[in-house]
């Protein structure tokens, strides 16, 4: 039976032949993770439900990200939940500060996601990992607490939901730009409960970095998951890097689709969305008469070297416009000393730029750059609802990295063209 | 089980972030939650809701984030049911494993307005709008989920089937 990537890495960890749309199954789980905010309440949950043990010390990932270094008392509270619960259960996989990362940029990185693994995380963007081609989908803090202890997680088997790329793509296009603009076709629940399927020429030209993010933003249009079927690409970086073999899958040829839609990426623009949904979409230079108070490059959607090297590649030799804050978040400690050793991190400074710790930070309205009211943001983070990044009335414009960093420049919207065309800066 | 109440009416994909702003997950305690339910979409919603009230909304209610908070403080608010033309997924399942009785019902969503009294009833899949006289069918939950409910919900049906694994091995 034709069957597409999704249905066939759930059958395999189901054991099962074959799986359809919409039957329920039980899947081992590859690695289970969760964070700060989700933790907690599944450790109360997992304890008050009696659970002595978690099914593999090696499979339960737990990484303080979202407000650490800790904010105030009541999150190093939180934090030193997770810390306690890691040591009793010996936890191999517990990243403190210091040898943190934001975890959706850490876990790929250390090789714990792999080719057909089924992962569950307490974090919506967990369907980031499904760029290794892997089917990895957001659940609760109560989903995570029963796959500690069970070692499964019941699944409906998602149809899928087909995305072709054609094209050439243009110059300063980034993966962000494919996937904003993907979502501003099909609305925020647009692939609501569905697996979307990244392919096409375009996306067998995008570098593992534009993968992540777009496997990011699956969630952002309501899906389940997002996966990118494995090519030389992902071989190239799960070689030496996966803690397991994985197992390689691609959809067939007559695999059945919810819904197929084709894009043309070679007339596509520097794309952003604006407030208050994902959806909300336009061209960057569309834009151009929207000043702004800050700039926010990193994040678990943008956050990896590449990122922020399309930043540096902006505003290098350039000065931020002085009405305006710019925020890096690096990903992870790796991306930080990758971004030290080659310039990266020196022209992102010498810029005017505050280079952060990784962390989820601002993203949801943490710390580190929160939003005063009836302040404007451009970010490269996933999320520009009411109030995301901080105060009711503040605003976030959701863009790539090329964007954000020519948005430094300018003080307001801009594209690379508009910041290089004017001279500005230094 | 037979829920009513007055209708706190909201609009589609009202998302997790005005449902409990990140800027109170410093937290888990339920009743701290509940105290800044809705907060960024509706100030007053905490000041006017009233134990028992039922929250209508369209489509997507829930979407965004994972942070099982958000059923927790519509709870802790004393919302007694949601009823929406469709949820989010993790949202959806989280309000299962909350305890957050949840109702899709399109028909019953588009109709009811704020200040309407509801009647809901989880064990025969109806929705009445009490004042407009109208009564709905919801749509039933899928028969795996109707089984995790009737084993007391996610937890003790894992921990039965760890002890069931257990006695066999």
């Amino acid at each position: 039976m034709a069957q597409t990537i999704t249905e066939k890495i759930l059958a395999r960890a189901a054991g099962l032949d074959a799986v359809q749309p919409g039957q329920i199954i039980e899947a081992p789980v590859d690695l289970a993770l969760a964070n700060d905010i989700t933790a907690p309440l599944a450790i109360a949950a997992f304890e008050e439900a009696g659970f002595e043990h978690v099914f593999d010390p090696a499979k339960v990932a737990l990484v303080p990200d979202h407000f650490t270094p800790n904010k105030d008392v009541k999150s190093a509270g939180q934090a030193k939940i997770l810390r306690e619960f890691a040591r009793k259960h010996a936890l191999v996989n517990y990243f403190e500060v210091g040898r943190m990362g934001i975890e959706h940029v850490l876990l790929p990185e250390q090789g714990l996601v792999t080719q057909g693994d089924v992962i569950v995380g307490a974090d919506s963007h967990t369907c980031t990992y499904g760029a290794v081609g892997a089917f990895s989908t957001g659940v609760g803090s109560t989903d995570f607490a029963a796959a500690m202890a069970w070692g499964k997680v019941w699944l409906r088997v998602p149809e899928s939901f087909r995305f072709v790329y054609s094209g050439t793509v243009p110059k300063y296009i980034t993966g962000k730009d494919l996937i904003l603009h993907t979502i501003g076709l099909i609305g925020v629940d647009g692939a609501l409960y569905q697996a979307m399927e990244f392919a096409g020429e375009a996306i067998a030209a995008l570098s593992m970095e534009g993968r992540f993010t777009m496997c990011n933003m699956a969630i952002e249009a309501g899906a389940k998951s997002g996966v990118v079927a494995p090519d030389a690409t992902t071989a190239a970086y799960v070689a030496g890097r996966a803690k397991r073999p994985g197992v390689v899958f691609a959809s067939d040829a007559d695999a059945v689709y919810a819904r197929t839609l084709e894009i043309d990426v070679a007339t596509l623009e520097p794309t952003v969305a604006r407030p208050h949904l994902p959806a909300n979409t336009s061209p960057a230079a569309a834009l151009a008469g929207t000043t702004i108070d800050q700039v926010v490059i990193g994040s678990c959607t943008n956050g990896r070297l590449e990122d922020l090297r399309k930043a540096a590649e902006i505003l290098r030799g350039r000065s931020v416009h002085p009405t305006v804050r710019l925020i890096i978040l690096p990903g992870t400690q790796q991306v930080c000393l990758d971004a030290a050793a080659d310039g990266t991190m020196q022209a992102l400074i010498e810029a005017g730029g505050a280079f952060s710790t990784p962390t989820c930070g601002p993203c949801l309205g943490g710390h580190m750059g929160v939003l005063a009211a009836g302040e404007r943001c451009v970010s490269t983070t996933n999320r520009n609802f009411v109030g995301r990044m901080g105060d009711v009335t503040s605003e976030v414009y959701l863009a790539s990295p090329y964007v954000a960093a020519a948005s430094a420049i300018a003080g307001h919207i801009a594209t690379p063209e508009m910041v290089s065309s004017k001279g500005g800066g230094r | 089980m037979i829920l009513e109440g007055t209708v706190h009416k909201f609009g589609r994909d009202v998302d997790t972030d005005v449902i409990i702003p990140a800027r109170y997950l410093n937290t888990s305690e339920a009743a701290e939650l509940g105290a800044h339910c809705m907060e960024d979409i509706d100030a007053e919603f905490v000041r006017r809701v009233r134990p028992g009230d039922i929250i209508v909304a369209a489509e997507n209610f829930g979407c965004g984030s994972s942070r099982e908070h958000a059923p927790v403080a519509i709870k802790a608010a004393g919302v007694s049911c949601v009823v929406a033309a469709s949820f989010a997924r993790i949202f959806y399942r989280n309000a299962i494993n909350t305890g957050l009785p949840i109702v899709v019902c399109p028909q019953a969503a588009a109709a009811a307005q704020a200040g309407d009294r509801l009647r809901v009833d989880l064990a025969a899949g109806t929705v009445e709008n009490v004042t407009r006289g109208t009564t709905y069918a919801a749509e039933p939950f899928p028969p795996f989920m109707q089984e995790l409910i009737a084993r007391g919900g996610l937890l003790p049906y894992v921990a039965a089937r760890l002890k069931e694994s257990g006695a066999r091995g």
